[in-house]
């Protein structure tokens, strides 16, 4: 489970995040919604503690993260797996090294161990047989999968994904969704997903937080978004078309 | 300028922080000196043999006269070589090949969220992306200026002995009088100095890169024009404290 608590963020002078609390739960895949520039991949960054926040705390399991030594930090980060919304795939890996990176770096694992763990996670995300790939030869849906194979290898209790699904085909994007769902629900995982899909947010989210213009409108789930009127809910929820048709 | 300066020595500080295991830096480093330094054996070759030509051509016009003899050309191209165009050039030659890849590869990094991705896993990525390149420049720069200094002195020999400037026997003899071997010392000293100088001040460009493929770009001229700018300083100052 991961808490977050009263995350403030401002950059130069303007302020992204008022405050922030939440609780994202073990086992459930978590959605943080909202439109551009509401300060999603902000928070996300937050609780990464890529960027440091003026306020706040973010406790994985009771452990508190933010704040502390980058030494006593190393435990909660073995226990992340991050999906970065390009993929963030290492340019000069092939796609093997890609994902067995974590395990040479943070491991002691021996060759063949390695070998079977990267085969196994490659397997996992459909994507036998490519390990000897460069990123720049494959296709987007594919560095995603590699992405997800990464943030998986080293057996992650919290798996973030930043807008998994975006510049990708609807048929693609439903997939990468289905494989979060699977992959948290396989793993146990306590899964965080930023998105501003309504797609994403119907079909995987447990629970979902949306944010506007750096503040927490409101937190619920999949069931009771399209139920809830709040203005600002509703003017993202109902800005795709086909839910706005069927809303009549 | 005083808030850049204690980032770049900040960012230095942080290349010897949390550092990984011996294995991974070995590993980077050999491959470090193969893209920086064996990668780069033929610009410095073709550079050197040429500028060693030149000098020789340009001495010969300028200097020779029936009062002067013949072998003080090569004697001339010899300390060029050694104090000034093996090192230097060869340097600013350098920073424009090595600083734009090292400012331009992490820069890339930075914006595709790949040094993230290492800060994720609790790796320090200054240290691991960037330590094995500095200290691959300050093992391979000097061992490229010994090249240099050979080729721009053969450059010279073949330029003056194939035009009938001089002799191949006063160009030895020229290469051979008053011989100072602690030039060498310079030379390498300089070229040790100067990859540091490159290899750091790109690196900080590259790694601090905020924005996107244009921030990249000029990232990149930063870091080229900075390290030429750096080179020029530190020369002076080298040229002082070890000649002066």
């Amino acid at each position: 489970m991961i808490e977050i608590k009263n995350i403030s963020k401002s950059f130069n002078g303007r302020q992204i995040l008022f405050g922030i609390d939440g609780v994202f739960e073990k086992g459930k895949t978590s959605l943080v919604i909202g439109a551009s520039g509401t300060g999603k991949s902000v928070l996300l960054k937050c609780m990464l503690d890529l960027v440091k926040p003026e306020e706040g705390q973010v406790l994985y399991d009771g452990r508190r993260f933010l704040l502390q030594e980058e030494e006593d930090k190393k435990d909660v980060r073995r226990d992340m797996g991050v999906l970065f919304q390009g993929g963030a795939l290492f340019d000069s890996k092939t796609v093997y090294e890609n994902v067995e990176f974590p395990l040479k770096m943070l491991t002691t694992m021996s060759e063949s161990e390695k070998r079977d763990r990267v085969e196994l996670c490659l397997q996992r995300v459909g994507l036998e047989g490519t390990g000897k790939l460069m990123p720049s030869e494959v296709s987007g849906g594919m560095k995603k999968r590699v992405g997800i194979a990464r943030a998986i290898v080293m057996n992650p209790k919290y798996l973030f994904c930043d807008e998994p699904n975006s510049g990708l085909d609807p048929l693609t994007a439903i997939k990468i969704d289905e494989l979060i769902k699977e992959i948290t629900e396989e793993y146990n995982t306590t899964t965080v997903v930023i998105t501003h899909d309504m797609n994403s947010v119907l079909s995987i989210g447990d629970y979902i937080m949306f944010l506007n213009k750096g503040k927490k409108i409101w937190e619920g789930d999949s069931q009771s978004i399209l139920k809830t009127h709040i203005q600002e809910l509703d003017e993202f929820v109902f800005s795709n078309h086909a839910l706005r048709q069927l809303r009549g | 300028m005083l808030s850049i300066a204690g980032n770049f020595f900040l960012f230095l500080g942080s290349l010897l922080t949390r550092r990984e295991t011996f294995k991974v830096y070995w590993e980077r480093f050999i491959d470090e000196c193969v893209k920086i330094g064996i990668n780069s054996v033929f610009i410095v070759s073709i550079v050197a043999f040429f500028i060693g030509a030149v000098t020789c051509v340009q001495i010969y016009a300028n200097l020779v006269s029936p009062f002067i003899p013949n072998y003080i050309v090569s004697n001339v191209v010899r300390d060029m070589m050694l104090l000034e165009l093996s090192s230097t050039f060869m340097c600013v030659v350098l920073a424009g090949k090595v600083g734009s890849n090292i400012a331009g590869e992490l820069g890339t990094m930075r914006i595709t969220e790949q040094i993230d991705a290492l800060e994720v896993m609790g790796i320090n990525a200054s240290s691991y992306l960037v330590l094995p390149k500095v200290l691959a420049a300050m093992v391979t720069f000097p061992l490229l200026a010994i090249l240099s200094d050979f080729l721009g002195i053969y450059g010279g020999y073949l330029a003056g002995t194939l035009t009938g400037i001089l002799t191949s026997e006063e160009y030895i003899y020229g290469i051979r009088t008053s011989f100072v071997p602690y030039n060498i010392i310079i030379a390498l000293v300089k070229a040790f100095v100067f990859g540091f100088l490159i290899t750091t001040i790109s690196a900080y460009k590259g790694y601090h890169t905020k924005g996107g493929a244009l921030e990249v770009g000029q990232a990149s001229t930063t870091a080229v024009t900075n390290s030429c700018i750096a080179i020029l300083v530190a020369d002076y100052l080298l040229a002082q404290l070890l000649t002066g």
